[in-house]
């Protein structure tokens, strides 16, 4: 999901550094607050092992591929979310900067799409939530179910937000031809098998940890004593469900309702970037002709071109069922795995 | 080679090339950065058919390359992880922008045609100009570049010390993983009983690493302030090269070379 220079246009990409930047100095300023200099090395150990450690093929069950691990809900998760976005940012910089992973101009997109969500939006509105309610009731085995639940929402959940800022802001700069919609019919449901997997991996690091130091990880409290002993794998393979149809909800909504989003938008975009740059429009280029071709392109795929609902077999209509289809086979391929490595196992036993 | 030594083999190959010694390598770091920015946000300013207008631009990363003396096939080694997206987004733009554009004698190049290699090219250029940035200037240097620049120190210190720990890291997880490997036969990766524990046991330990790390740090006198190696002063000849380089790009960004060029031998 990183992107590269080319996809961006200046303004997106200066918009985003700004964006990332804010960001990237409330958590200073926080940590600064905490006074911890103790965590500096910890931060910086640890992002270089996420580092490496998204390097590693983790065999998928059932299928010949493989999977990586998901950084920002694993670093928000041992770190907090404000050391884990900065440490978030160095990986993503050093990707940057020696493998190319990623354009110097796109870091603070990519730090957006990547970092942000996985340890903001994760941390806040997912990891902390469920670890601090009394979801699967009191007790060791309940925390476990906490733990895989909250890492694999995270991660499907903040990856199809990156995905979906990936859509947003190539479309924005006007780089592409190829329809919002159709754009995003294609990212979203790759992402969601994708989140699935590495929520899956993250989960297991996660639990490791918390099986042998539970005080390393935020918002858990370190246990007394054995609670109700629970099958993890059943654990998993339910969860997995209820991530699935919660992710696959989420995609839905957000690639069928791109349309109106992108009236708004493009739009702005018409009227604002090329003098908030401070550019001129006529030598910019970019905005005007991504502002024409976005009005060809909402012309022939919104809801209700003229306010008038379109036939059946219209663009719009075609390309919303595109989209349930394709969220519903995705679906579908993982669940397949997923049961495919459960009755193998259970043959091999 | 797995992939760790692999990204280790490009980390050092950086570092050794960083280390080389040319006209380009003696220059200030701030004024490579500069530069660099500079081009970057020239090059993908230019509108997406705007073609003959972007190809100048390639003639600085190839002067670069020429002096200070960097092979170029490692750079486009790198294009391999650059590239998939650049394609994924343009190659549709033949299919969905079929509007002729020019003719080239009996040959039609269409919109979307134009779109695309203008697209694949600013992807080139971008990389080659970020390639030659850190080809030609150790990262010490660029940190110290960027505390001049403002940038806040925690960051930077941070910066410097995930680089000096991303060496360790993976090389110690290429070691697990070959030796994982080579007692698990004809498997391709980790198996999920050993999810877990594979990494959870080398971060557990890197915790552990971080506070002794942090003890040894206090001992040498440390006190919330990095020493950086210094990058030494900002000559008269790093602003004239940065002050050139920017003016020759936006000429080049704005008068339109290629078309000049051309009307000398075409009318």
């Amino acid at each position: 999901m990183h992107m590269a220079d080319a996809l961006l246009a200046p303004a997106v990409a200066a918009t985003m550094y700004v964006a990332s930047g804010s960001a990237a100095g409330v958590s200073i300023h926080q940590l600064r607050k905490d006074d911890e200099p103790g965590k500096l090395p910890t931060m910086a150990v640890t992002a270089a092992l996420v580092f490496a450690g998204q390097m590693i093929n983790y065999t998928i069950p059932g299928t010949g591929s493989s999977g990586h691990m998901c950084g920002g809900m694993l670093l928000s998760a041992l770190l907090g979310p404000q050391a884990g976005f900065l440490s978030m940012i160095v990986i993503l910089a050093i990707q940057c900067l020696f493998f190319a992973d990623g354009g110097l101009l796109a870091l603070g997109a990519n730090v957006w799409n990547m970092a942000f969500y996985g340890c903001f939006v994760g941390y806040y509105l997912i990891w902390r939530p469920i670890m601090r309610s009394h979801l699967f009731g009191q007790g060791r085995g309940a925390q476990r179910g906490r733990i895989v639940l909250a890492s694999i929402l995270g991660c499907v959940i903040t990856l199809q937000l990156g995905a979906f800022s990936v859509v947003l802001e190539t479309s924005l700069s006007g780089i592409t031809d190829l329809p919002f919609g159709a754009f995003a019919a294609l990212m979203l449901p790759i992402h969601l098998a994708i989140g699935l997997v590495e929520g899956l991996i993250t989960s297991a690091v996660l639990l490791f940890v918390f099986e042998s130091r539970p005080e390393l990880l935020q918002c858990v409290d370190v246990p007394e004593g054995e609670g109700s002993k629970r099958s993890l794998k059943a654990v998993i393979a339910v969860l997995a469900v209820v991530a699935l149809v919660v992710g696959g909800g989420l995609s839905l909504l957000a690639s069928s309702n791109p349309d109106g989003l992108e009236w708004a938008l493009f739009g702005n975009s018409e009227a604002g970037y090329a003098e908030n740059m401070g550019l001129d429009e006529e030598d910019f280029g970019v905005a005007s002709t991504a502002a024409d071709k976005a009005g060809q392109i909402q012309e022939a795929t919104s809801f209700l071109p003229d306010y008038a609902l379109p036939d059946n077999d219209s663009p719009a209509g075609t390309s919303l069922s595109g989209v349930v289809g394709s969220v519903m086979v995705a679906g579908v391929a993982v669940l397949i795995c997923l049961a495919g490595g459960f009755f193998r196992k259970k043959r091999a036993k | 080679m797995n992939k760790m030594e692999t990204a280790l083999h490009e980390l050092s190959q950086m570092d050794e090339l960083a280390a080389q010694s040319s006209p380009i390598h003696r220059l200030h770091p701030a004024a490579k950065l500069l530069t660099t920015i500079v081009y970057i946000v020239l090059t993908v300013s230019f509108p997406k058919y705007a073609l003959s207008g972007l190809i100048p631009m390639v003639l600085w990363p190839v002067l670069l390359f020429q002096i200070s003396a960097i092979p170029v096939r490692t750079c486009f080694y790198k294009l391999r992880i650059v590239l998939p997206l650049v394609m994924a987004v343009g190659l549709f733009n033949p299919f969905f922008d079929r509007a002729p554009l020019l003719s080239l004698g009996a040959l039609t190049v269409s919109g979307g045609v134009v779109s695309m290699v203008t697209l694949m090219l600013k992807g080139l250029f971008c990389l080659m100009a970020s390639f030659l940035l850190m080809a030609t200037t150790p990262i010490d240097s660029l940190c110290s570049a960027l505390r001049k620049l403002h940038m806040p120190g925690l960051i930077v210190t941070l910066l410097l010390l995930t680089y000096r720990y991303v060496g360790v890291m993976t090389e110690e997880l290429a070691i697990m993983t070959d030796a994982y490997l080579l007692r698990a036969p004809g498997q391709k990766g980790i198996h999920i009983s050993a999810w877990g524990s594979f990494l959870g046991q080398l971060l557990l330990r890197s915790m552990d690493r971080a506070q002794e790390l942090y003890g040894s740090m206090l001992l040498r006198g440390y006190h919330e302030h990095f020493h950086y190696a210094e990058a030494g002063p900002f000559r008269l000849r790093d602003g004239l090269y940065t002050l050139g380089c920017g003016l020759v790009f936006l000429l080049l960004r704005f008068v339109p070379v290629t078309r000049l060029l051309g009307s000398l031998f075409v009318r």
